[in-house]
């Protein structure tokens, strides 16, 4: 098809899709005026019933578990795709970068750079962490605090070289903290069975609304996710890194 | 006001839908989808909010904080951006092996494909 005959049939369908978009938008009650009696419903029970204080929380990792879960599966599934697509091929292998010029040093990062590097990346993963373990009371949570832990490994990328990285980022232990951190929120659903509840009840201890140790299993299975998006994005980074620096196709 | 509010959802979403159709590079076109797909948060977030609303989360309010916005649809939002990362991953991974493959980016170009 050529350009023009797809832009053609692209300006039709768009006219189309923009027609009911615009009649299905319409139909919306006006921005700003109500929200939900569910909504509602929550944001007055969920402080008393959880002993939460943030209810995002309450319903990702509880009233509405089982979404997070499949949630969770999906970007499982996602990183194992990543994997595989990004495996060395029959016709590739995987070498480290060799030192073309052995008699010359490598120069040492500048000062200011691995100090920013350390200085960032102890930053971020105590501002990961914090993230994470505060998820019940404050915005944030396991997939926020997750991101904001793998970007630590990125950091040490940047302020020093990929032999480094691999050494802060052993890929089993990354593999094993993405299936942990699965397999984790699993677990934790099973001890609502075990107590006799359904799956993913909220059956261990409340704690003290707006403690630290508070909501039952919400800040465990944030715990979990945070674990394993921490996992998956270091991985993601990890595989894409290593398509540039060790993969090579084969000399034959 | 809605106006204004949904039709950037709108606009975000076949402004996107334009690039993928009429993209020349297969990374371009992950990030076209990636601004198709953010219009469907923000649809989200917008059906969630209540003017003078504010955060979801009952901690340091003042003595008469007024109402909350929907938590509901913030927890769905959270949703879409981590299937949205999860899509532009794989994707990028596909466009990769395309360009080791075909030695190139352009959709058009991709002959082997088409026949």
């Amino acid at each position: 098809m050529s350009r023009r005959a797809r832009l053609m049939l692209f300006a039709v369908a768009a006219a189309g899709l923009a027609a009911t978009l615009g009649a299905g938008l319409a139909g919306l009650p006006s921005f700003g005026s109500q929200i939900s009696a569910y909504a509602q419903m929550l944001n007055r029970l969920a402080p008393q019933q959880r002993h939460v204080t943030d209810v995002v929380s309450a319903i990702s990792f509880d009233y509405r578990g089982i979404d997070t879960l499949f949630e969770e599966f999906i970007l499982l599934a996602a990183v194992a795709g990543i994997s595989v697509l990004l495996r060395p091929l029959s016709d590739e292998s995987r070498q480290l970068p060799e030192d073309k010029a052995p008699d010359r040093t490598i120069p040492p990062p500048s000062p200011a750079v691995w100090l920013l590097a350390v200085f960032l990346s102890s930053l971020l993963v105590l501002t990961g962490i914090e993230t994470v373990t505060h998820g019940q009371l404050t915005p944030g949570g396991g997939f926020q605090g997750g991101v904001v832990l793998a970007s630590a490994f990125y950091v040490v990328y940047l302020g020093t070289n990929y032999v480094t990285v691999e050494r802060f980022q052993p890929a089993p232990l990354l593999e094993a903290s993405d299936g942990v951190g699965a397999s984790g929120y699993v677990l934790i659903g099973l001890l609502g069975l075990f107590a006799g509840a359904s799956f993913l009840s909220n059956v261990v201890g409340l704690g003290v609304t707006g403690n630290l140790i508070s909501g039952g299993t919400i800040p465990l299975l944030n715990l979990v996710v945070g674990v394993e998006v921490a996992g998956s994005f270091a991985i993601l980074a990890s595989e894409f890194l290593d398509q540039t620096a060790v993969i090579r196709t084969r000399q034959r | 006001m809605s106006v204004l509010a949904y039709g950037v959802v709108a606009w975000l979403f076949l402004i996107g839908i334009y690039g993928v159709v009429t993209s020349r590079n297969l990374i371009h076109l992950v990030v076209c989808l990636s601004v198709a797909q953010s219009a469907t948060d923000i649809l989200l977030l917008e059906i969630g909010y209540r003017s003078g609303g504010h955060a979801p989360v009952f901690v340091d309010l003042p003595a008469h904080p007024g109402p909350a916005v929907d938590a509901v649809m913030q927890a769905l939002a959270l949703t879409d951006v981590v299937v949205g990362a999860a899509v532009t991953g794989l994707l990028l991974a596909l466009a990769v092996q395309v360009h080791k493959r075909a030695g190139t980016l352009d959709p058009d170009k991709l002959r082997a494909t088409r026949d």
